[in-house]
């Protein structure tokens, strides 16, 4: 689904990603994990399409799609997936609004018809509850005067809400006390099938209790130094990340 | 009946030269240029009374001794006030009986305009007095209204019909003496909209008045008033759309209101008139003075959707005179490319308790300078005023400007004034998410601006309110810098 070919990029000049790989198929749920500045965000913004990063080299394939050639909307239209460290707030739009909006613009792109206003209602009820989010959020303005816990959960309704082929968790545990880290684990679970994939970007192991990865990479200064299966990440727990920096750092 | 067409004519034959014009009296447009003549011929073309004439007279020699005012942060060509034919008819100046009877292009026209008159008296029960150049050619619901009591009609049928209520209160809260575009629109006024709800009578539809700008070359001055009897509500609506012109249009209107004891009246309009090209040519001047007056326990509440126009320069203002009135503002200013708008209100409190809520949203674009200009007084008498200010501006790029002057002058020592003013580019946080949410960027910012504008926009009537974030849209279309 994607494939992720020595890729570098820069901002402003300083190179971020350094030649990193990286390939993820459909089913797998895949964590990233690596202490601060190792590239984790930038590789999720680059994905997503941020216009700040340069990519100065590589290739990233989305499910037979040149990812880096598409728009930003079009990528997310393609079946690309990101829940944000720090989901934006966007004052006197309605979540129902914004979602709406989203699937009409998805279903169009697509081919496909707009969804009625019954359907989508009901498509609000069903997967709100997904991650017990409050129905009275969903009509409440995006993201505004949401507690932390309360926008990641946010991030994952719309996550169910449009169905992506692959879905980025950028640091979605940040902020999240254990009742919420829970609902949103167990939303992202509910989720997963056969022919969908999750990366999950993460700094410390907690998450990866509730959200089981197939594979466990870590990423240190730009690249991925090493991958295994979920025990890397316990391993990581227990030793920190300094070993992978002795081992690595040049 | 004072002087009438036939006179005029008879007028015209014998001393051409001293009118300046040889017209021929069948013609539906006023020769260009502006003198004592021209406003004869107006009021004679109406067949007005001849007290209107002389209030006409009247203000034509006010304004000629006033200057125009140079004080708004607006830069444009002065108009020539004799290049301007002051008065001009549709071909069809029949009133009709029926919908069956009214001109297919002007159907088609209003189909344009995204108003089906059939669909919204049908389904929305909006009755609607439809303006094209300065004659109002259909009045609809006017029977169901009269049943209550409520006179809903176009200006110049009221001086025709209801001459006591025009002379009471017409110039009585926007005197002649008021301002230069004041004064000249009492000079030359064609036509308008006249509203009167009786005594207690609450309007149990919005009543809406639709005005268009057709003719090229053709100053609009249009001449609204709203009378509410003693505890009678209404909520009027006026909205703007006009199509493109290459040379600017003068509009100058006036719009009274008058809330007496216990009444409340909503006023909210979308103005859209055409704004110039990205180059900055063309479009509508905008002119207008809008005030209403609450007597006791009154309310009088503007809405303002402005979109169009190439310069604005406009302040819809309440006079709260009677004790524990409430004067409200919202607004919403949107300049794009070259547009100039200075826009605001003003809430003079003179009575008691008199409250004022003022929210106003500006949204600039392109190289287009959009200011808001509010003045707040209380007078020494207004134990207890409140007044909120709340005055947002949005910047869509790096070359357009959001100015505010806010005056306040207070003599009373017991008033409470609090102003708040933000101003805020729009955020590219807010835009990539969005996108990534495969909203296009167009969308993206037609849905953040519509969501800054919620406050405002939730006053309009539903209908309205669509209109209203189409307009913003379309408005802002490819604006982002």
């Amino acid at each position: 689904m994607l494939k992720i070919n020595n890729l570098h990029a820069s901002i402003d000049g300083k190179e971020i990603l350094k030649g990193l790989n990286l390939e993820v198929k459909a089913g797998e749920v895949h964590a990233i994990m690596g202490p601060n500045g190792a590239g984790k965000s930038t590789l999720a913004s680059i994905l997503a399409g941020r216009e700040e990063y340069e990519v100065t080299e590589g290739s990233v394939d989305f499910d037979g799609k040149d990812l880096l050639e598409l728009a930003t909307e079009d990528r997310a239209r393609e079946g690309l997936f990101l829940a944000f460290q720090y989901p934006v707030e966007i004052p006197g739009v309605s979540n129902v609004n914004f979602l709406r909006t989203a699937l009409n613009e998805i279903r169009e792109y697509r081919g496909e018809e707009q969804i009625s206003a019954k359907d989508f209602m009901a498509l609000v009820r069903e997967k709100s509850a997904i991650v017990e989010l409050d129905a009275k959020l969903a009509s409440r303005s995006v993201n505004e005067g949401f507690s932390g816990g309360e926008k990641k959960r946010n991030e994952i309704f719309q996550m169910a809400m449009l169905d992506p082929k692959l879905a980025i968790l950028d640091e979605t545990d940040s902020g999240l006390d254990i009742d919420a880290l829970r609902i949103v684990a167990n939303g992202v679970n509910t989720l997963k099938s056969a022919e969908n994939a999750t990366i999950v970007i993460t700094h410390y192991q907690r998450l990866l209790d509730y959200i089981v990865p197939d594979f466990v990479h870590v990423l240190y200064n730009g690249q991925i130094v090493k991958s295994g299966p979920k025990e890397l990440a316990l391993e990581l727990e227990e030793k920190g990340y300094d070993w992978i920096k002795a081992e690595f750092s040049i | 009946m004072g002087y009438t067409e036939n006179d005029l004519a008879k007028d015209l034959e014998n001393s051409e030269y001293k009118f300046g014009f040889t017209t021929n009296i069948e013609s539906d447009k006023a020769p260009i240029g502006l003198n004592e003549d021209i406003i004869r011929f107006i009021s004679a073309k109406k067949n007005e009374p001849e007290w209107l004439l002389e209030f006409r007279l009247k203000s034509f020699k006010i304004w000629q001794e006033m200057t125009e005012p140079n004080w708004a942060h607006i830069h444009y060509n002065k108009p020539d006030f004799q290049a301007i034919s002051y008065y001009s008819a549709p071909k069809q100046t029949k009133k009709y009986e029926s919908w069956d009877d009214v001109d297919p292009e002007m159907k088609a026209t209003m189909a344009k305009l995204g108003i089906s008159l059939e669909e919204q008296q049908r389904l929305t029960g909006v009755a609607v007095d439809f303006v094209m150049d300065s004659v109002s050619v259909a009045t609809s619901f006017k029977s169901k209204l009269k049943e209550l009591g409520i006179i809903f009609c176009s200006f110049s049928e009221a001086v025709q019909e209801y001459p006591e209520l025009i002379q009471k209160y017409m110039g009585s809260v926007v005197p002649v003496t008021d301002n230069f575009y004041a004064a000249l629109n009492s000079a030359v006024f064609t036509d308008g909209s006249f509203c009167y709800i009786p005594k207690g009578v609450r309007c149990p539809m919005e009543l809406s008045t639709y005005f268009r700008i057709n003719e090229a070359n053709t100053g609009q001055f249009e001449r609204t008033l709203v009378v509410a009897d003693e505890g009678s509500y209404v909520s009027y609506l006026e909205g703007c759309t006009a199509p493109q012109r290459d040379e600017n249009q003068l509009h100058a209107a006036v719009v009274e209101l008058i809330a007496l004891n216990d009444a409340e009246i909503k006023y909210s309009t979308v103005q859209n008139w055409y704004p110039g090209d990205k180059n900055g040519d063309g479009g509508v001047f905008n002119f207008v003075t809008k005030r209403g007056i609450c007597e006791r326990n009154a309310k009088i509440s503007w809405t303002q959707v402005e979109t169009g126009s190439a310069v604005t320069w406009k302040y819809p203002s309440c006079i709260l005179k009677g004790d524990n009135s409430i004067g409200e503002f919202y607004s919403v200013a949107v300049t794009n490319n070259y547009q100039q708008a200075d826009t605001g209100t003003k809430m003079i409190h003179l009575g008691k308790n008199t409250k004022s809520t003022i929210i106003s949203k500006g949204i600039s674009a392109g190289k287009s300078h959009n200011s808001y200009r509010g003045l707040v007084q209380i007078h020494k008498n207004a134990q207890n005023a409140r007044n909120f200010s709340q005055c947002d501006s949005l910047l869509m790029t790096d070359e357009c400007g959001a100015h505010t002057f806010p005056y306040i002058e207070c003599k009373n020592p017991s008033a409470k004034i609090e102003h708040e003013a933000t101003t805020s580019k729009i955020g590219e946080d807010q835009i990539f998410y969005c996108l990534q949410r495969g909203i296009s960027e167009e969308k993206a910012i037609s849905l953040i601006v519509n969501g800054y504008c919620k406050e405002v926009l939730n006053q309009l009537p539903m209908e309205f309110a669509v209109e209203a974030q189409k307009l913003l849209s379309i408005s802002l279309e490819g604006s982002v810098g």
